[in-house]
Parts: structure tokens; sequence; C-alpha cells
């Protein structure tokens, strides 16, 4: 979706703030925050891609209010009820007034070791990859309104194959609970001055990694 | 006990501190009475997060590629593999890329669509980094991101631009800075920070540590 969460190359957000001796939480709740949202995907609750359409889905003046950890707290309140987990009213009371479950699961102590390693997201192929290096390719101009790693400001401009990064879980499928949907996956760089024009600085590449639905040749 | 409403004493931080407070023990509370969760796996990944999941993980790779030729050749060819073979982390994620820096280039890594970082050997993202002034402006005006972190590099160096926005998860492979030659990899690794393995920094030099 075009939505707020897609930044790259917008103006106006000022300066980027490091802080000093930074924290690796700020507060108690974030940490209570991140395990959850963790825990809930790690039992099947929602998949990886939905969470993170959950995030995209907020209002984007909430989205750009809140905190991260307040933005993954909403997405979590968003998607328990969504799923089914809970009922909003459970959650305003503070407590279960149901018994009901939809999912057998249970996340205890045992379960940690799969919730501190990154998912693995490679396929077997499902056919040959119809790019290789070196060719040029057109990232699409596309707006889905639904989920999407394309980013906005790479539409529509051309780049190049550089490396060839195997096949993975498709997100725009996957989001949807339309299976995962393996496709090829590409490093494909950019010239600073395709994307923002000529004034750019001539010594810029950036590079996105492109599912091959979304890409084309040029 | 916090307070239920603390919406007198003017902060907006504070408002939602105690807000998100109550909203997060809400949800806790009622997943683990519903079953789907035990409080104490939370306290236990929490307590991983803190201590053993962090740059310093990623500071011991790049010191190790420093002093090791070998080892840096196979982290170019495969990171996950290289960095499983340290032993420092469990199970290293798929997919993992070192990018290396040289006198021409700059390698810099962001996720301009959420906050997608190389959590195994870098820890969780710094609040910058999950930042709308970062994710804006990493892929437009990476020269100006430098700037904000003190960094100014040569006009004519190269300046690469990573945008995570799959699976694959990038780590940065700094120079080595001049002066250290024969140092153990103990005392290189003091010199690697985090900033310098996102690419918004340089490692430290000798004389910054003593």
């Amino acid at each position: 979706m075009d939505g707020i969460h897609d930044m790259g190359g917008m103006h106006g957000f000022g300066k980027v703030e490091p802080e000093r001796n930074e924290p690796v939480f700020h507060a108690a709740w974030e940490a209570r925050c991140l395990a959850l949202n963790r825990v809930l995907q790690a039992i099947g609750a929602w998949n990886m891609d939905e969470g993170r359409a959950g995030i995209e889905e907020l209002p984007p003046d909430v989205y750009l209010t809140s905190s991260y950890y307040g933005k993954w707290a909403l997405r979590l309140q968003n998607l328990v009820v969504k799923f089914g987990l809970a009922g909003a009213d459970e959650i305003a009371a503070g407590h279960a007034l149901r018994t009901d479950k939809p999912l057998t699961s249970k996340f205890g102590v045992a379960q940690l070791p799969a919730t501190l390693t990154r998912g693995a997201f490679g396929r077997p192929a499902q056919a040959a990859a119809r790019f290789k290096i070196g060719d040029r390719v057109r990232a699409k101009n596309i707006h889905p309104p639904t989920h999407t790693r394309l980013p906005r400001y790479a539409r529509g401009h051309v780049g190049v194959i550089e490396a060839i990064r195997g096949c993975h879980v498709f997100p725009d499928s996957s989001a949807l609970r339309a299976g995962e949907n393996p496709q090829w996956l590409y490093t494909v760089l950019f010239e600073g001055r395709e994307l923002w024009g000529e004034n750019t600085d001539p010594m810029l590449t950036v590079s996105i990694e492109a599912f091959e639905p979304h890409l084309e040749a040029a | 006990m916090t307070r239920d409403h603390d919406h007198d004493d003017g902060s907006e931080h504070g408002s939602e501190l105690s807000e998100m407070q109550l909203r997060v023990r809400a949800l806790e509370t009622v997943l683990a009475e519903k079953g789907y969760i035990d409080p104490a796996a939370l306290d236990v990944m929490i307590e991983a997060y803190e201590t053993k999941i962090g740059p310093h993980n990623g500071a011991r790779v790049v010191a190790k590629a420093w002093a090791d030729p070998a080892f840096k050749q196979a982290l170019i060819a495969d990171a996950t593999k290289a960095v499983q073979s340290l032993g420092l982390i469990d199970r290293v994620g798929d997919h993992l890329i070192a990018v290396e820096n040289t006198p021409n280039l700059h390698n810099m890594i962001v996720c301009t669509l959420c906050s997608c970082y190389p959590w195994e050997v870098l820890g969780l993202p710094p609040v910058w980094y999950k930042s709308a002034p970062y994710r804006s402006r990493a892929v437009n005006d990476p020269r100006g991101v430098l700037a904000d972190f003190g960094l100014k590099l040569a006009a004519d160096t190269q300046i690469r631009v990573w945008d995570s926005t799959a699976e694959t998860r990038f780590i940065v492979l700094p120079m080595r800075p001049a002066g250290t030659e024969g140092w153990s990899e103990e005392k290189l690794a003091a010199l690697v920070t985090r900033n310098c393995m996102v690419g918004t920094g340089l490692p430290r030099g000798p004389k910054d540590i003593v």
C-alpha cells in the first residue's frame, strides 16, 4: 500500500538524532511488547508479513506520532482482535472473559530458541530465474492497496541486476494468507540520478532487494 | 504500580508511557489467561535481547575479518555460514550479507519500509535507525545523514546504500584502522562500533581507546 511507512526519499522529517548510550529498551513495557509480538508470530497467530501489514495499516497520524514500540502495541492489539485470539472487551477489561481459544499452541520457554533466530524464508525454486546478473530491469509502476515490499521511490526506474539471492517467500502473497508463492529475489542497483534526478550526487547508488514479479526487462 | 491516569503532567511522552504500560499489561494478562503464552518465557527472551544479542557479536565478526584473510573471504562469500562458524550465536539467520568498505566505497544500510536489521550480529536497532529522518533521507541524502553523525567523507567517495526490502540482511565490514598492525582480535573488536557496521560511522582509531 502507498502508506506513510514507505518513507524513502520523503522530505521534511528533519535531522537524524542519535541518542548517546542508548539503552536496549527505554521502558519495561517496550520489552514486554516486543516479546509478545515475537511470541504471537512464533505460535502462528499471524505471519511476519501480516504483522508488517498490521503496522502499515495504522492511520498515518497515529503512525507518525506513536513511538516505535507504541506502534507495535497498537498492532498487537489490533491483530489479537482481528484474528480472534481475544475480544476488544477482554483487552479493555484486562482479563479473559471467555475460554474460547482458536490456537492450540502455547508458547513456553521450550519454544524460545526458534524465536531468537530470524526465520528462514528461502524456498525451492518453482521455475528458472527470469533475469541474470547484469540485466537491465525496470521496477514496475504498481500501486497495490495491500502489503508490498517494492518501495515507491524505485517504481518506474531502471536498474541493473547485481545479485540473485535465491527464491523467497513472496510477502505480497503471504500478507494476504494467499500462500508463500515463492519468487526469485534480486539485488537491483540504481544510480542515484536515475532515482532522484540529475542534480543528485553522482557518487550515490542505491540498491533494493526486489522480487521477480516486481521487475520487468528494460 | 503506575497511576491509571497520568495526563496532568503535561508530558506527551509521559502520557504515552502510562497508557502503553497499561495497554501492554492488559494484552499480556489476557493472552496468558487464555493460555497462549507463559510470561516466564517472555522474561527469558527479553534477557537474551538485553545481554546475549548485541553489537558485541558483530564486533567480533569484523575483528576476525580484519585479522584473518581467509575468514574475511568466507564472510564476503557467505556471511551466514562464516558467522555461524564462529560459534558466537546459536543460529545465524539465513541470507546475512557482509558488504565491504574500501578507500573508494562507503556502504550504508537502511530499511525505508520498516526496521529490518541484522539482529543476530547487531542486536535490536537503535531508535534513530527506525526513525522517519533516517529512513526517509538515507536513500536520497546519505551525505547529509552522515553529517548528522559528524561524519564527512571525501566528495569522490562512492556511497552505496542498501535498502533492506526483503529477508536478506546486511552488515558493513568497515576498513581496518591504520596503526593496528599486529593487534589481537580482542583488541581490534574494541574499535568496532555499532554505527560503523551500519555505515553511519567509522571504527574508532588506536588513539580513541586506551
